[in-house]
């Protein structure tokens, strides 16, 4: 469970928001929402761990121990979370299953090759697993960046604009696939300008600049 | 797999796949040192005195051209945020990538450096020092170089940067690798230089991967 009180976050000198709290239970997804600049993709980075948060606690199961404030720390939600942000960290002379196979690694969790094959072809790309990724469309790049997620096991998907770039077929195929996350007792926080639904709990929260 | 060597596999795999980079590397080494007997002349004596030097300086330029790129492409794609991730902590995938940077652009130098150094008159004794010295101490100046791309990183201009940054902290290097050649030649014996070297290749080995990943999290966090 991810408990959030009293969260700020400063850009330089700029308050970019204070006292966010909510908490997201196993079966539950948050949907982020706010103005461009309101500071989705910055809340998204301290829930990660990327960057330190100096005001309020992020904390993996329960509330803070103390109330006091802590200083500036790092949430450690490495083995709790898995990351998609703007950028898609693939590389562009790699082929979408090496992409694959390595980042996996690099995670220390073992992936057999069928599986990896499956997680492409569950985002569509059948038949192009073996190209390099610099000759897939925009999309198809995200689709295969969004393939890390099948193989994670990371039970809190933090999700910064999945939607961009993809098809409807495709924004249909990763809703099924959040849809069975949640399902499964995954939790998942995402940013979007559309308007998601998924299964199971869930809210909209918006961040007020 | 883990972790470590899966990024060691994919730098070299995609090193394999762009040559360009590693060549020029290599390819700037060879001329540099083949340059030298053209300008200087022919002198048996003058070569040999000066070969450790300029086969040491050529080394440690050659080693920093590509470091400018060494976390800049992972950087630029969002792998370094992944790797920020891990499980296995950014120092050891860190430590992976300048092992991979020396595997790339300071193993071929020292398999080139006995090559080069017959051009100087260098007698047997010494080449054999000569590449003893640049395999302990090329790890030396990845290790060092990796901190100088970390703490340029997303910074413009940052190559030159680099350069003005990295270059002062290879001097003990250069210093007791190129005095190791040196001593060998005038029959001191290079154990002295040798054993120093290697001191200083341990404590980089030890401190580098720590400092870097210090100075990638302050980039990946702006």
């Amino acid at each position: 469970m991810l408990h959030i009180s009293n969260l700020g976050c400063h850009k330089g000198d700029r308050l970019l928001f204070s006292d966010v709290s909510f908490e997201l239970k196993p079966g539950e997804w948050l949907h982020l929402q706010g103005d461009n600049g309101s500071g989705k993709t910055s809340l998204l980075r301290l829930v990660s761990g990327l960057a330190a948060h100096s005001i309020g606690h992020i904390t993996w199961n329960g509330p803070p121990p103390d109330a006091e404030p802590t200083p500036p720390s790092r949430a450690d939600m490495r083995a709790h979370v898995v990351y998609m942000g703007h950028q898609l960290a693939l590389k562009d002379d790699l082929s979408a299953f090496e992409n694959l196979q390595t980042h996996a690694q690099i995670n220390a969790q073992t992936i057999d090759d069928s599986q990896a094959m499956d997680a492409l072809a569950q985002l569509g790309l059948r038949g192009r697993e073996h190209l390099a990724v610099k000759v897939l469309s925009q999309g198809q790049k995200r689709r295969a960046a969004l393939a890390r997620l099948l193989v994670s096991p990371a039970p809190l998907w933090l999700l910064d604009e999945p939607f961009v770039a993809l098809d409807t077929k495709a924004c249909d195929r990763l809703t099924h696939l959040i849809n069975q996350h949640i399902d499964r007792g995954g939790m998942v926080l995402l940013t979007s300008h559309q308007a998601v639904t998924f299964t199971g709990q869930g809210h909209a929260y918006r961040l007020a600049a | 797999m883990s972790g470590f060597t899966a990024v060691v596999k994919r730098d070299v795999t995609l090193a394999m796949r762009r040559k360009t980079e590693v060549i020029t590397a290599i390819f700037f080494f060879v001329v540099v040192a083949a340059l030298f007997p053209l300008g200087i002349g022919p002198e048996m004596t003058t070569l040999r005195l000066v070969a450790p030097g300029i086969l040491w300086v050529g080394a440690l330029l050659a080693s920093m051209l590509s470091l400018g790129r060494l976390f800049a492409a992972d950087y630029a794609d969002g792998t370094l945020e992944q790797m920020a991730l891990a499980p296995t902590g950014l120092t050891v995938l860190v430590a992976a990538k300048v092992v991979a940077h020396w595997l790339l652009s300071g193993l071929p130098l020292v398999v080139l450096a006995p090559v080069l150094g017959m051009q100087f008159n260098l007698p047997a004794d010494a080449l054999w020092i000569l590449t003893l010295s640049l395999l302990i101490g090329t790890p030396v100046l990845s290790l060092i170089g990796a901190i100088g791309a970390a703490l340029t990183l997303g910074v413009r201009g940052g190559d030159v940067l680099i350069a003005l940054l990295v270059l002062p902290l290879y001097v003990p290097t250069l210093i007791f690798g190129a005095g190791a050649v040196q001593a060998e030649i005038s029959g001191l014996g290079a154990s002295a230089h040798l054993s120093i070297l290697m001191a200083m290749a341990l404590i980089a080995a030890v401190l580098s991967p720590w400092a870097s990943a210090a100075a990638l999290r302050l980039a990946l966090e702006s």
